[in-house]
């Protein structure tokens, strides 16, 4: 029997005949019954278990980090353990991605599936910081989720975009084009700037026909068809907007377009090929494909198309379920 | 209170061995068929078939966590349904105290597992053993080849029960047929055999050895029964006034002039108790109102020519009362009282809410999710474009033809995935898969200039069932300041 303050206080209760063990609670006292024998043992199991614990895992402090355990487990290492097995999960689908074309990508629906959605992640971490987590851009930065292609919006177009990327100094086979800063470098007079504004506005209907405007087709002809065609409907080989439509990369106002003709705009991006690997690149464009703006692969026979969008149907989605 | 007498108590104490006698009686034969009912439930139920077409497993009642279905029978519940299954949890938890108000600790006398594989169990030992007085001498005598012989034969048969109890369990996640083809031949998946190793392992360590011990020291259930119990509630009682100052019969006829009771003091009901408790020291928690002493005890006051209910179900009040002098009221109407009456109420309330929720839910739904970044955008021709997300819901067990269209909005059109803008239209009809939900992502173009508008979609079925659900939404659209020209 333990020795405890309170012993000289211990009674036998009636009721049970059991001894007390001596202390009271505003007159409720505690039988002094023994435990089973199981709850006991079970006691004992829990300290030997404790014990196996503090062997196995990691459980002593020390100065600057805790015993290490036999069996070396660590927060760190668990991680890894499940990014590897993740990795592992994964490793099919990015083999099958990296040796499918990605224009047999439409042919295999869940693979296709499964490519939109690690593109999604994908794009989470490497493009949302220009082209925004809706991917719909801003100014200077394009929607990637409408209709409008600068360069195309078939599969294969936009694979090869984000592996070269746009006026990217470190790659060969990056997309080039230069518009010239007609202001800036006095190939065009302020006035004959506004003129050729106003008449690219009126493609879309932003503005009524006028003088300005006849003066400025001229111009336009002279100067800006090369690239971006007798209808201003665009040039995708050398990345020229359409202009006759109405989105607008840098703004549609008259000053907008008067900024964009003096003082050219030529946006970059960069080539990811040098930083992604090619499935996980086929994965972005599957991705951007399915946005809503995706075109059907451009049929190989017809020379390069200039899609005229504004008229043409835009089927959306060649990525179908 | 005495003063402290010297008690040599130690600080634990090894299990009291429980050796029941086998008794015959209504209450024993009550609780044969319980065991018999609930057993039977237990295991056969998984091997219950019913057919529900051919997109649907045909086992009766299925847990089917891999695809997030619970069967059961006719109804079939879907993961948002799950309130069907927190009421039936809650029916259960009043239906507890409905029966404890009725019939006090019916639950833990009859139907508890704890209980039903406890007595299961006392059976084997008795068939292999044989009755209380030979387990006992058993259990006193030294090891030697015959205990050895018998020991290893009562465990192995605890053991065949518990592993067929925990294989039973799994059934009920699986389709029960496969599920054994694949558990023996090694291809079930690995927490199959954890669950049913871990099932083994307590039936055979719970009914086997813990015993009343789990009922008196582990579970919660007494205790909180201790708190519902009333003077109006049934329990087995000894009826002391009757019963007291016991002595034998011998001790009876020594002393003709004596007063005694009607308890011969025999022990037959102490001998049958499946806890060990002697009920004629009154109610307390050990006991789990079995009744089978009332069976021993009406036994020995037949032979001995007094009348039966010596020990008996009575409630306090109504003990009070026969000991009075007032005959004892019938059981079946100690039964009801407000409480009963009260529990009853709330219980059937649910049951009936629960009924007709089933009864009037719908078997196709529409739920809808705008993109809200973008919230809209423009297209090359000036259009005004929103994107939505639809998910058609069809809880039949075959395939559906399901009609999509836009109400409001004039002008505009939608487009999907699969039906290309240069299809788009105000409506469109897809097929959505038995039992499945069909996520569909829908695109609706306004000509330019559109304003931000309200806009529904309607889904409609053409079927002999029909039916239909509708959504209302936001179109977005960019706002034009006042005065800029177009």
């Amino acid at each position: 029997m333990l020795e405890s303050h309170g012993a000289e206080n211990r009674k036998i209760d009636e009721a049970t005949g059991v001894e007390t063990v001596g202390h009271e609670w505003d007159g409720i006292e505690e039988l002094n019954n023994p435990l089973p024998r199981w709850w006991v043992l079970t006691f004992y199991a829990s300290i030997l278990f404790a014990i196996a614990y503090v062997v196995v895992y990691p459980a002593i402090p020390g100065r600057h980090k805790a015993s290490d355990g036999m069996w070396k487990w660590s927060s760190r290492g668990a991680l890894a353990a499940d990014v590897a097995a993740a990795d592992k999960a994964r490793a099919p689908v990015i083999a099958a991605l990296a040796t499918t074309p990605i224009e047999a990508l439409p042919g295999n629906p869940d693979l296709m599936e499964k490519a939109v959605a690690g593109g999604r992640a994908a794009f989470r971490v490497n493009c949302v910081q220009c082209h925004g987590a809706g991917a719909a851009g801003s100014r200077g930065y394009p929607n990637l989720n409408d209709d409008d292609w600068l360069w195309g919006g078939d599969l294969k177009t936009i694979e090869t975009t984000i592996t070269h990327g746009i006026r990217f100094a470190g790659d060969d086979q990056t997309r080039q084009s230069l518009m010239p800063s007609f202001g800036r470098d006095g190939i065009l007079a302020p006035d004959q700037v506004s003129d050729v504004a106003m008449y690219v506005r009126s493609l879309s209907g932003e503005q009524a026909a006028n003088a300005a405007t006849r003066r400025g087709g001229a111009i336009f002809a002279a100067n800006c068809a090369v690239c971006h065609g007798p209808q201003g409907k665009g040039g995708r080989q050398v990345g020229a907007p359409n202009l006759a439509d109405h989105i607008w990369l840098y703004g549609g106002k008259q000053a907008d377009v008067v900024a964009s003709v003096t003082n050219a705009h030529a946006g970059v991006m960069p080539a990811w090929g040098h930083r992604l690997d090619g499935a996980t690149i086929k994965m972005l464009a599957a991705y951007v494909h399915s946005l809503g703006g995706g075109e059907k692969f451009a049929p190989a026979a017809a020379p390069a198309p200039v899609a005229d969008s504004a008229t043409a149907p835009a089927p959306a989605g060649a990525a179908a379920k | 209170m005495r003063n402290p007498a010297p008690v040599a108590t130690g600080l634990y104490e090894k299990r009291k061995a429980v050796f029941p006698r086998q008794i015959d009686g209504k209450f024993r034969r009550l609780k044969w068929l319980i065991m018999a009912v609930t057993l039977t439930i237990y295991y056969a139920t998984p091997w219950l078939r019913w057919n529900r077409g051919p997109y649907a497993p045909d086992q009766a009642v299925l847990v089917d966590l891999a695809h997030r279905r619970f069967y059961m029978f006719a109804i079939e519940i879907w993961p948002q349904e799950f309130y069907f299954v927190a009421g039936l949890l809650i029916m259960a938890g009043i239906g507890l105290f409905l029966v404890t108000s009725a019939v006090g600790r019916a639950w833990c006398g009859y139907a508890c597992p704890q209980t039903v594989w406890t007595d299961l169990f006392q059976h084997v030992d008795r068939l292999v053993d044989g009755d209380r007085n030979a387990q006992m001498r058993l259990a006193n005598a030294p090891w030697g080849a015959q205990k050895i012989f018998k020991r290893a034969l009562k465990w192995s048969i605890y053991l065949a029960i518990s592993f067929w109890t925990g294989g039973a369990w799994i059934m009920y996640f699986a389709d029960a047929p496969t599920l054994t083809v694949d558990f023996w031949t090694g291809q079930a998946a690995p927490v199959a055999y954890a669950t049913v190793a871990v099932l083994t392992g307590i039936t055979f360590w719970f009914g086997g050895f813990m015993r009343e011990q789990v009922c008196i020291y582990m579970c919660p259930w007494p205790r909180i029964q201790t708190a519902m119990l009333d003077e109006k509630s049934l329990l087995v009682s000894y009826k002391d006034w009757r019963g007291e100052p016991r002595a034998s019969v011998k001790a009876t006829k020594a002393d003709p002039e004596g007063k005694f009771g009607d308890c011969i003091d025999c022990n037959q009901c102490v001998a049958v108790c499946p806890t060990g408790i002697d009920i004629r020291e009154g109610p307390q928690i050990g006991c789990i109102t079995c009744a089978l002493c009332i069976d021993a005890c009406d036994r020995v006051m037949k032979q001995v020519g007094r009348p039966r209910g010596l020990i008996d179900y009575a409630t306090l009040e109504d003990a009070a009362r026969e000991q009075a002098g007032a005959a004892p009221t019938p059981h079946r109407k100690l039964i009801w009282h407000p409480r009963t009456l009260v529990y009853l109420a709330i219980w059937a309330a649910i049951g009936l809410a629960l009924l007709f929720a089933l009864g009037t839910r719908r078997h196709l739904d529409l739920a809808v999710q705008k993109d809200r970044n973008p919230p809209y955008m423009l297209l090359s021709d000036g259009s005004v474009r929103n994107a939505w997300t639809l998910k058609l819901k069809n809880m039949e067990g075959r395939p559906r033809r399901m009609t999509v269209a836009l109400d409001g909005l004039p002008g505009a059109a939608m487009w999907t995935d699969t039906i290309g803008r240069d299809q788009a239209a105000r409506r469109f009809t897809t097929t959505v898969a038995a039992d499945a939900i069909a996520p569909v992502r829908v695109y609706v173009a306004a000509p330019a200039g559109a304003h931000e508008d309200e806009l529904a979609f309607v889904l409609t079925v053409d079927d002999r069932e029909g039916g239909h659900d509708r959504v209302e939404t936001r179109f977005d659209a960019p706002e034009r300041p006042e005065g800029e020209e177009r």
